[in-house]
């Protein structure tokens, strides 16, 4: 591992950076800008939106947001396991084990109580 | 890093962005020919000899569209959303190895822009970034339909985030490494990575095309029930932006797919040529015609299977695809120490 390895990620980034904003500048350059009123109202299917968009959602979406938040931070742990596993022999499969049981266990508590229901 | 090789990884950066964008305009033309072949209808033919002029016309046109902002949307984040959702997709086919070694005119190219050892990490990095993409734009748009397409979207791609992450961890235990380099060296010949890895294929493939946000997996933006989706309220190359993004991102998935278990640039007989120019050339080819049969692959999908429905989409999901992802994982280790150290 040496850092110098990443020098080309800036590169890239510089790359793709000048190419996005490079154009999205010229596009608002170069097209047509007549602005009316009705042009720039939101299209709803045609119909007059009423109201602010950004209204409550269902819970689901947050609930699956926060688990996924929690079971992320585990499968994250399988990858430094992963990379090291043939130097840490069964030892190692079987504390792997024990935490995949764990991570199982969450994961039933959490479909037992329903959170994956998305019917109701 | 000296001068010679910053320039030739300067030259290697624009040549794979440039390939990258060729590729994906013209992923649009390959769709709509074999949307047109499976459905029985002859597809774009007016520009140019069978329409081969069609992506360029489409481009130009979006280029000369007049960009329209909604008076009731956050203006900046309304123009952020598309560019994070391109530059992310730019970004990610900088870890990939697009072959070992190039010669052009007497030079050497190493085909991989960062040679970098946590190279698959880096690219799912980028991928789950994609994500703030489409929540800003949906969400800054002010639009219903758009936050609705925004919050599925967000929803659907963390959700097989989970299972694709799982199905990855068994390729790194049978490789022992995370680069994509070193991935792709050890699957030489022959010897890919899908003889050992079918389960593990098959859940990232249907990860795959639930993060690129492809049919069957296309809720975002299912134009039957959302209008657009999160690019309902998107005009000229701002909407450009989010399909090329796609498509871009279906190229580097599909680039994924076939380094991680279809040998990337590997190829039966690859030691038999002696050239290592012809070699150089033959591994290019090789990789891309891995990766245009799984582009193929993600369009004859989309026009054969219908949607699916939310909660069908969320119990594949956390209910199939994660478990059968652990099981799969644990399999591999096990089978790894059998045959590395013995019981």
């Amino acid at each position: 591992m040496n850092p110098s390895s990443y020098l080309p990620i800036v590169l890239q980034t510089a790359a793709a950076l000048g190419f996005v904003v490079m154009v999205l500048v010229l596009t608002h350059l170069i097209g047509p800008s007549r602005k009316t009123a009705a042009k720039q109202e939101n299209f709803e299917c045609g119909i007059e939106s009423t109201g602010n968009a950004r209204f409550p959602v269902s819970v689901k979406y947050f609930l699956t947001a926060i688990l996924f938040v929690l079971f992320d931070v585990e499968v994250i742990f399988f990858y430094p396991y992963a990379v090291n596993m043939k130097d840490m022999g069964w030892e190692g499969f079987w504390a792997v084990l024990m935490f995949v049981a764990f991570f199982m266990v969450g994961f039933f508590y959490v479909k037992k109580r329903g959170a994956l229901e998305w019917e109701r | 890093m000296d001068s010679a090789l910053l320039i030739e990884k300067i030259v290697l950066v624009l040549v794979i962005l440039g390939i990258t964008l060729l590729i994906a305009t013209y992923s649009t033309y390959a769709e709509r020919k074999i949307a047109a072949f499976l459905q029985d209808r002859q597809g774009p033919n007016r520009a140019g000899i069978f329409g081969i002029l069609q992506p360029i016309a489409d481009a130009g046109k979006m280029f000369f569209k007049e960009d329209l902002i909604p008076a009731a949307s956050e203006k900046w984040l309304f123009i952020m959303g598309p560019g994070i959702a391109m530059f992310t997709a730019c970004m990610t086919g900088a870890a990939i190895p697009w072959g070992t070694e190039l010669h052009v005119f007497g030079y050497t190219l190493h085909m991989q822009i960062a040679d970098i050892d946590i190279g698959i990490l880096y690219i799912i990095g980028f991928v789950s970034m994609g994500v703030y993409g489409i929540m800003i734009g949906g969400w800054a748009s002010n639009n219903k339909y758009s936050l609705y397409g925004a919050i599925r979207a967000s929803s659907q791609m963390i959700s097989y985030e989970l299972a694709m992450g799982l199905s990855i961890i068994a390729v790194v235990m049978m490789t022992g490494t995370l680069s994509l380099k070193e991935i792709a060296a050890q699957q030489h010949g022959i010897n890919w990575n899908i003889w050992y890895q079918p389960l593990g294929f098959i859940i990232f493939f249907t990860c795959a095309l639930a993060e690129c946000n492809r049919a069957p997996f296309d809720l975002p933006e299912c134009d039957s029930e959302l209008i657009g989706g999160y690019h309902t309220e998107y005009s000229s190359m701002k909407l450009g932006f989010y399909l090329f993004a796609e498509y871009i991102n279906m190229f580097i998935s599909s680039a994924v797919i076939a380094t991680l278990y279809f040998g990337g640039y590997n190829f039966p007989g690859m030691d038999f040529i002696e050239s290592s120019t012809l070699l150089g050339w033959l591994q290019f080819a090789t990789l891309f015609a891995k990766i245009f049969f799984f582009i193929f692959v993600f369009m004859w999908i989309r026009w054969t299977l219908p949607r699916f429905r939310y909660d069908q989409l969320m119990h594949l999901g956390w209910k199939s695809l994660i478990p059968l992802a652990i099981v799969n994982m644990l399999i591999t280790a096990a089978v790894v120490l059998l045959k590395s150290n013995s019981f």
